[in-house]
């Protein structure tokens, strides 16, 4: 009977759940918070698009992301690459957080939801449903593919400068992968709390 | 205009992990549905915002002042912090990048000191003051955040490109580690702070920071 409800995260008002339409969403009166989003995916479709995100991950991780060459040398770096170039020297932390924030969570917030997505399209819960889904929500700030994608974008105009920038397949990897992330692993995974 | 009722007026509490409404009458100790810890509120959340929020604008000042990346040309080296790299884009006339530089590295982590400290004192202050502004203040240092990652991807992937030897190298210098520190301790003072504090009516309250009471 409780779940029939939707509490304000903003500002704690309570107000009964509604059924949106297409493009509608609910705001609180007080805060003017959103309360619930329209999300017209189904489970199929967002495991259909899980997967095509999981092989744009690999093609963005193992295709480097732009290539330079200066005086007929030629040099490209990946996304791990440019970790490691990080880790070296006194600012091994650093090398961390961005690993995390651009290989790692990604990773696994699209293997979880395809954990979870697989189970979901016969009507189960996965096994440690709890669980996946828990990470699912502690991973989701951490997860910066958007501004790596800037991040890269801005490094081919820093470049371009001094050398020719030529952007890799990771490039466009990147940018279809880090698009489909903000619609597939957004806050609306929580509905399978209430459908299975 | 009057408004709905609040979730602790009808003995509810909102679960922070999957959403759930929890009916807090027989006071669990967790989420009947995903397991989380139920809190009526964040835990301790003005002191930990202010304890994050005070590291990371110590970590602000090394950020700007070493430098965040060196770049060596055919022998002749130099040191370059995140405004010497904004002046330069300047310069040589792309200003919509140094714009962009600018906003994320600069500008974003100096809204959120600003606008953190201020929500931080008007909460402690019991202040009735625009009180929607402020929840519409708080959710946009949420949603710009993160962006000032920018400047640590932008500097490892131009240090792991640029790598010709004697002809040229760029690496990554320690500025970079207190900037990507500020990001993170700014991140985590927003996760910190709870919003529902803005509208904690003080009379008929407990006093804020102990209203975590289960």
């Amino acid at each position: 009977m409780a779940n029939q409800r939707v509490i304000c995260e903003h500002c704690d008002c309570v107000y009964e759940k509604v059924t949106l339409a297409k493009h509608q969403k609910a705001l609180c009166t007080r805060c003017e918070g959103v309360l619930q989003r329209y999300n017209g995916l189904s489970v199929q479709q967002r495991l259909a698009l899980s997967v095509t995100a999981a092989v744009l991950w690999v093609f963005a991780n193992f295709y480097p992301v732009m290539s330079i060459s200066l005086q007929g040398l030629k040099n490209s770096a990946t996304l791990w690459d440019s970790v490691v170039a990080l880790s070296l020297g006194p600012i091994t932390f650093i090398a961390l957080v961005a690993a995390i924030s651009i290989i790692i969570a990604p990773v696994f917030q699209l293997l979880l939801l395809i954990w979870v997505l697989s189970f979901a399209l016969s009507g189960r819960r996965s096994p440690a449903f709890k669980l996946c889904m828990r990470w699912l929500e502690a991973l989701r700030p951490w997860s910066m593919l958007e501004v790596c994608l800037l991040g890269a974008m801005v490094a081919v105009f820093k470049l371009a400068g001094m050398l020719d920038v030529i952007p890799g397949t990771g490039l466009f990897a990147l940018a279809a992968l880090s698009l489909l992330l903000i619609r597939i692993a957004g806050r609306d995974v929580r509905d399978l709390w209430d459908t299975l | 205009m009057n408004s709905p009722p609040t979730a602790r007026e009808l003995n509810l509490c909102l679960c922070h992990t999957c959403g759930q409404p929890c009916d807090m009458s027989a006071a669990p100790t967790e989420c009947d549905r995903c397991g989380a810890a139920l809190h009526w509120r964040k835990e301790l959340s003005l002191t930990r915002t202010w304890a994050y929020l005070l590291t990371a604008l110590a970590f602000y000042v090394p950020a700007n002042l070493l430098p965040v990346m060196k770049t060596t040309m055919l022998g002749s080296g130099a040191d370059s912090t995140i405004m010497s790299g904004v002046l330069e884009f300047w310069q040589h006339g792309a200003w919509d990048i140094a714009l962009i530089i600018f906003i994320a590295s600069i500008a974003v982590p100096g809204i959120k000191f600003v606008s953190l400290a201020l929500l931080l004192i008007t909460v402690q202050r019991n202040s009735q003051w625009a009180r929607k502004e402020r929840s519409k203040l708080f959710r946009f240092v949420e949603l710009i955040g993160y962006w000032s990652m920018l400047d640590v991807i932008v500097v490892a992937l131009v240090a792991a490109l640029v790598q010709f030897r004697a002809l040229g190298t760029i690496e990554p210098r320690l500025g970079i580690l207190f900037f990507g520190l500020v990001v993170v301790f700014t991140m985590l003072a927003a996760m910190s702070f709870d919003p529902r504090l803005i509208w904690e009516n003080p009379h008929n309250e407990e006093r804020l920071d102990d209203a975590t009471q289960r």
